[in-house]
């Protein structure tokens, strides 16, 4: 069982997504898990064959238990008695008898196909990959002794990307309704989640707020005018300019782009705007958008989409849930004109979104009737002042005021 | 391609039921305001936008939503533009 | 808004350090200053010239050859309310006056239950490249940075020889100023109205994107000669002088680390256990995976430094090894 969030010790497994014998590979979606704030999808940590599932769907189990069992591609399937002792699919460990994936060691193992045999890889380039979803195994490393660093991922990125061109959306699997209902009540758990993880940014982060109002004329009009050259399947609201414009301004000011730990801010090297997602059934959710600053305002607003309609089915990634690094949170469409939120730990700020309302604006010394926000930023004062969340919010409205540079 | 008011309408529903499964557009009434009824944000109205524009193979444009605040509305425009 | 136009005065390390003490003397009363032929002769490294002449044997006092009794001396003129600078001629000296410092200076303010502070600053010349042999040229400053209760700060350039003493002068606890040797003819440019600087942040001492290069003391200058060297190849160096050794300012270092990803720590102590093993145990713990190479030392040779010009070089951190270490982790 994953840590999906820093403040989760147990999940339950909702559903099984593979069966015993199916082969996987890294980042494949391997079980749905209940984590109290929403359901997400766990995907595999390694390329393998699935031996045995170890959990039945229903029961709940703290995290780090083993989850399932996996062996690497090419290994007979481990006879039973072999393979008494657990081993977990998200941390193989060795354990005296037991085969684990990816089984790194020289002898008669069959190297997985695609893998790297002894191959290494830097920790940044790892990371960097997760994130950008390279596939290390088609990485070729131009360090010593084949290495892999930062720059041989961002190279096999650019090429995929050139090989992928808008793969048509991915059909996700529609049929699979929760069918094994969490012990608890989800309900409540997801409200005790959120009132504990609520009680403690209210408890520890010193909030200042800053609020404007910002003319949305150019935006809308800009919109207007585009949308209408835009099937409707492509066309973009005004939510997903703000948080385009939002990703922006928050890599210009990066104290508010982080996180609080151990008594010290610590900045988050890439934007991953968390989106608020109001679920039905009353849970609230905050997934990424990752690298939100680096997309383009169309897959900002697919991203957006997909997100959004993910989120609701419960199939959040493990990624987006844990990555998070500054939140929006837009309740224009519940109809209220001000959000005055609640910061995110260990998150050290958050935007508030309002409706857009149409109010009389001067303009050039006259009196005119605009489309305008009111953006409201909540800051920790411990990691920055109201100068610094003034600067961001200014920033945005200038941003917003050239959307045909977002 | 013509289509009933009584297609339209259907659509209409079926629409709605794609976005909010247990949505009953009857209960609310034909000229209550669908956003409002069914609690649709923006991504969910563009959604509802994009079914009934595949399903009638009809063009909508952003100038056309207020017209579509209620099932009325959206079934009155379905059937002018695809007459 | 006017700027003030800035004025400049040629000068030296040496006599920007004379000058703090200047100052020091002139503006506080309890400040006084003890040392091995600090009065009289001027100082070993002449740092002293003059001082004597100005302020009178009363507040500028030679001392025995017994660095014990005259570091357990200003302890006790610290405790009794004056501001004592206390001058060791060289870090290895140091070690005859170790059990005062570590065991009365950084101790007693822990001990009495935060009753008694130690306001005292002790000054030592360190490190080596002067053909001054094993007993006169090591660099220490390394073992004072592990114990708690004491600051440590290392100045590399002429505003922080400036400018450091007086802030350690007001610090309420005891203070150790490293002078590297080599340091003392460096001359430059200082600003007339140069004053007092901060003891609490490393220093940015040139802006790159490829490598951070960490260093202080001594050590800056070979660094900023290996980052034009590798600038010229291509790879821009973002050098970081420490300025401060304990405590360490890990945020400015990680920050840059976080942008270069990569990291070559240069320190003129002995690799093990050292200054620079503290550094990159602290950028393994806090960035490890924004790491994009494992990151190098630079440090001198396990040796007893040698007298003999050619082989005391061979010990000590070169530019042609700070290059060869920097092109190891960016290629």
């Amino acid at each position: 069982m994953p840590s999906l969030g820093a403040d989760m010790d147990a999940g339950t497994l909702v559903e099984w997504l593979v069966r015993a014998g199916d082969t996987v590979h890294r980042g494949d979606p391997m079980a749905v898990v209940d984590t109290d704030k929403s359901a997400i999808e766990v995907e595999s940590f390694d390329d393998g064959v699935v031996e045995a599932l170890l959990v039945e769907p229903g029961t709940r189990v703290a995290v780090g238990t083993p989850l399932a069992r996996l062996v690497a591609v090419g290994m007979t399937v481990a006879a039973p008695e072999q393979s008494a002792a657990p081993a977990a699919a998200s941390r193989p460990a060795p354990s005296p008898g037991q085969v684990v994936v990816p089984a790194p060691s020289p002898g008669p193992v069959v190297v997985p196909v695609g893998g790297r045999p002894g191959g290494r890889v830097s920790p940044y380039a790892r990371r960097l990959a997760r994130e950008l979803g390279v596939d290390l195994d088609r990485v070729s490393g131009s360090g010593a002794d084949g290495a892999v660093h930062a720059e041989d991922v961002l190279a096999a990125r650019a090429t995929t990307t050139e090989q992928v061109p808008d793969s048509p959306a991915v059909e996700e699997p529609v049929a699979l309704e929760s069918s094994a209902p969490p012990a608890r009540s989800a309900r409540s758990a997801r409200r005790e989640t959120i009132a504990a993880l609520m009680s403690r940014a209210k408890r520890e982060i010193p909030h200042y707020y800053v609020a404007t109002t910002v003319d949305l004329h150019a935006l809308t009009e800009w919109l207007r005018r585009t949308n209408r050259e835009r099937s409707v399947a492509e066309r973009i609201v005004p939510a997903a300019a703000v948080l385009k414009a939002a990703a922006l301004a928050a890599r210009r000011h990066p104290g508010l782009n982080g996180f609080w730990v151990d008594d010290a801010f610590v900045p988050a090297p890439e934007v991953h705007l968390g989106v608020a997602v109001h679920v039905r059934d009353g849970a609230l959710v905050a997934p990424a958008i990752h690298r939100t600053a680096d997309l383009s305002l169309p897959e900002v607003m697919a991203a957006l989409r997909d997100l959004v309609s993910r989120a609701r089915a419960g199939r959040l990634r493990r990624a987006e849930m844990a990555d998070p690094t500054l939140t929006v949170t837009d309740l224009g469409d519940q109809g209220v004109e001000e959000v005055i939120g609640v910061i995110y730990p260990p998150q050290v700020a958050l935007l508030g979104v309002g409706r857009v309302v149409e109010r009389p604006w001067a303009v050039d010394g006259l009196l005119g009737v605009r489309p305008t926000v009111r953006l409201t930023l909540s800051g920790d004062h411990r990691a920055t002042d109201g100068a610094t969340g003034a600067r961001f919010l200014t920033t945005l409205d200038e941003l917003l005021q050239h959307p045909e540079e977002l | 391609m013509t289509i009933t008011r009584e297609q339209a309408r259907d659509v209409v529903e079926r629409a709605v039921r794609r976005i909010v499964p247990d949505a009953d557009v009857a209960s609310v009434g034909d000229d209550a305001d669908l956003r409002a009824a069914f609690e649709l944000d923006s991504l969910d109205f563009l959604s509802f936008v994009e079914l009934l524009a595949t399903e009638t193979g009809v063009r909508i444009d952003e100038d056309d939503y207020p017209e579509l605040t209620t099932a009325t509305g959206c079934t009155d425009l379905l059937v002018r533009r695809a007459g | 808004m006017t700027t003030a136009p800035v004025t400049t005065t040629e000068t030296t390390y040496r006599e920007a350090l004379r000058e703090a003490l200047r100052e020091a003397l002139r503006e506080d009363d309890r400040v006084f200053l003890m040392g091995e032929d600090v009065g009289s002769y001027g100082g070993c490294f002449a740092v002293t010239l003059g001082l004597l002449e100005e302020f009178g044997p009363e507040r500028v006092r030679d001392t025995p050859l017994s660095e014990s009794t005259f570091v357990g001396a200003g302890i006790g003129a610290a405790l009794g309310g004056m501001r004592p600078i206390v001058e060791i001629m060289t870090v290895n000296f140091s070690m005859l006056a170790l059990d005062q410092i570590l065991n009365n200076a950084a101790t007693l303010l822990h001990m009495s239950g935060g009753q008694l502070n130690v306001p005292l600053v002790i000054r030592m010349t360190t490190g080596a490249g002067r053909q001054l042999a094993a007993q006169h040229s090591h660099s220490l400053e390394g073992w004072y940075a592990h114990i708690p209760g004491l600051k440590v700060i290392a100045p590399a350039t002429l505003e922080d020889a400036r400018g450091m003493l007086w802030t350690a002068l007001q610090d309420p606890d005891p203070v150790l100023l490293f002078e590297h040797g080599s340091l003392y003819n460096m001359s430059g440019a200082l600003a007339t109205g140069a004053g007092h600087v901060d003891i609490q942040r490393a220093a940015v001492r040139r802006p790159g994107r490829d490598l951070t290069l960490v260093s202080y003391g001594g050590s800056l200058s070979t660094s900023m000669t290996a980052a034009d060297e590798l600038s010229a190849g291509g790879i821009e160096v973002e050098v970081i002088d420490l300025r401060v050794l304990r405590p360490l300012d890990d945020a400015t270092i990680m920050e840059s680390v976080r942008r270069t990803h990569r990291a070559v720590v240069v320190d003129e102590g002995w690799r093990s256990g050292s200054l620079a093993a503290e550094v990159s145990a602290r950028i393994t713990e806090q960035c490890f995976f924004e790491l994009d190479a494992p990151v190098e030392r630079v440090c001198s040779a396990e040796v007893p430094m040698p007298y003999a010009k050619h082989l005391e070089e061979a010990a000590l951190p070169q530019v042609a090894t700070v290059v060869a270490a920097a092109r190891k982790v960016v290629s």
